[in-house]
């Protein structure tokens, strides 16, 4: 099977002589569904900036769609970034665009025509319940309905991969349930690989999971 | 509202050196047209005691223009009734030439004086009149002037560096955590700062119009050209095509060095 995410000896830190992940060895296979917890400060948003590239491996090697990671250069990044959708905790939406124009930010990085882009935001803003919001913008939503867009938006251009930190941390239930079917929905019809950082797994997941838990600095995998 | 204020703080900023610079331009052309107002009016006057050419003047001055001869005969005429025509006569054939000099600048006091000794060298002439007393006192006047008006355009234009040093500040973090968030979904460089650069632009842009329409009211409704005219220097103080596209340039220049500050300083978070 194709992996995605390849790591050797992953070391990760933002000071030279600090750890906060230690030499991890692991990978994740292509069209899984990956979810890794871990006490709070354990590392587990440093690993996920790992994968998109904002912090670089301090030792060992990682590879994230065949790019490798370290010392990679401006523009092979921003390539990698056009094909992964993130979803962060503190939702980053664009407080100037609207709803509509924030979920269509990946589609005009991609340089797809307005008519194309115009037809998949009205799509994904229909998954997410928000058709009725399109032209308000972010402050004037709730924190639920702030993440729906970013959940729309990371969905937008069609991503190998999805990552996803704390997306449901601090969400109403009727949000959190619409996120996480969209995250299976985009699994298990588009293929999509998925790799979620929460404190808590839900219940009742229809697709099959892989759970990893850091601790001290480790990576274990739990099932 | 926010961000309103911003465009309006940058384009009063652009507006400010805008037209200090315009202002300078305007009174640069103004001193010109009143130093070539007082060229004309300049005059050096040669008391010779044989006849000058036109061309021999020339020859011992690059300065000189032109010059005429002051004709004696009203002098004479007026004598006629209390003088002898035999003395009359006599008069005429000792009466020294006299000839009014026109200078193709508005010289210095200095030029005057080395323009006098030069005059002076050739033996057949006998006096050379500068009235340097009077043009000391209208030259310094205006040198005076000219000082003032560059010191105020220099204060002008260190003010404003300063205002928009800190607009640059406050463009820097608004729009940096949109130029983050943009960066996070791979957009290249010049993809996250195109709305910077469009912002930028369209306030340099306005700035000019704000500047062309002021200067269109002065000029349409004579505000400041009538007194000039009133004093003989007739001056355009704005000109619709140069001076405008001047000011667009420096707007968006400015601006757009601005933008470049912005991206460049601008530093890439998790
Ligand atoms: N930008 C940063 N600079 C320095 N240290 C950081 C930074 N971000 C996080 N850390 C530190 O790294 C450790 C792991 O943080 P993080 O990955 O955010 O944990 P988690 O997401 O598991 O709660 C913490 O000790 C935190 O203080
Ligand atoms: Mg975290």
């Amino acid at each position: 099977m194709d992996k995605v995410i390849v790591a050797e000896n992953l070391s990760l830190s933002y000071k030279e002589f600090e750890t906060i992940i230690s030499k991890a060895t692991f990978s994740i296979d292509a069209g899984s569904f990956v979810f890794i917890t871990g006490a709070s400060g354990s590392g587990k948003s440093t690993l996920l900036k790992s994968f998109y590239g904002a912090i670089e491996p301090r030792q060992g090697q990682l590879s994230v769609g065949g790019v490798k990671m370290n010392h990679i250069g401006t523009s092979k990044l921003n390539f990698l970034r056009r094909h992964i959708g993130i979803v962060f905790q503190d939702y980053k939406l664009i407080k100037e665009w609207t709803i509509e124009k924030n979920v269509m930010l990946p589609l005009i990085i991609s340089g797809y025509t307005s008519d194309v882009s115009g037809a998949q935001v009205q799509k994904l803003l229909a998954h997410v319940k928000l058709t009725h919001q399109a032209g308000k913008y972010p402050p004037e939503l709730s924190g639920g309905e702030q993440q729906r867009v970013a959940m729309a938006r990371a969905l937008a251009h069609n991503p190998i991969l999805i990552l996803a930190d704390e997306p449901t941390g601090n969400l109403d239930e009727y949000s959190s349930s619409v996120i996480w079917s969209l995250l299976e929905g985009a699994n298990t019809q588009l293929k999509t690989t998925v790799v979620v950082v929460t404190h808590h797994i839900p219940e009742g997941l229809k697709v099959p999971y892989k759970h990893y838990h850091i601790e001290f600095g480790n990576i274990n995998e739990i099932s | 509202m926010k961000s309103l204020k911003n465009h309006i703080s940058l384009i009063i900023a652009l507006f400010t050196v805008l037209a200090s610079v315009q202002i300078y331009v305007a009174v640069d052309r103004t001193i010109a047209a009143y130093e070539s107002h007082l060229k004309n009016d300049y005059s050096v006057i040669v008391v010779a005691n044989k006849a000058f050419t036109p061309q021999e003047f020339k020859t011992m001055s690059s300065m000189i223009e032109r010059s005429e001869p002051i004709s004696t005969a009203q002098v004479l005429e007026r004598l006629k009734g209390e003088m002898s025509e035999k003395n009359l006569a006599l008069l005429k054939l000792t009466l020294p030439k006299f000839y009014r000099i026109y200078l193709n600048r508005f010289p210095t006091p200095h030029e005057i004086n080395g323009l006098q000794k030069k005059l002076q060298k050739n033996s057949s002439i006998e006096r050379v009149e500068g009235f340097s007393q009077t043009h000391d006192t209208v030259y310094k006047l205006m040198l005076l002037f000219k000082d003032v008006v560059q010191v105020f355009s220099i204060a002008i234009a260190a003010v404003t560096s300063l205002l928009i040093l800190k607009e640059m500040r406050l463009w820097q973090f608004q729009h940096a955590e949109r130029m983050n968030i943009m960066a996070l979904f791979g957009a290249p460089v010049w993809l996250r700062s195109a709305v910077l650069f469009r912002l930028a632009i369209v306030d340099a842009m306005i700035a000019t119009l704000i500047l062309c329409f002021s200067f269109f009211i002065i000029d349409y409704y004579a505000i400041l050209t009538l007194p000039l005219k009133e004093i003989g220097i007739s001056v355009q103080l704005f000109n619709f095509i140069n001076d405008a596209l001047r000011s667009l340039a420096i707007s968006l220049g400015i601006s757009i060095v601005l933008t470049f500050t912005i991206v460049m300083f601008h530093r890439e978070e998790e």
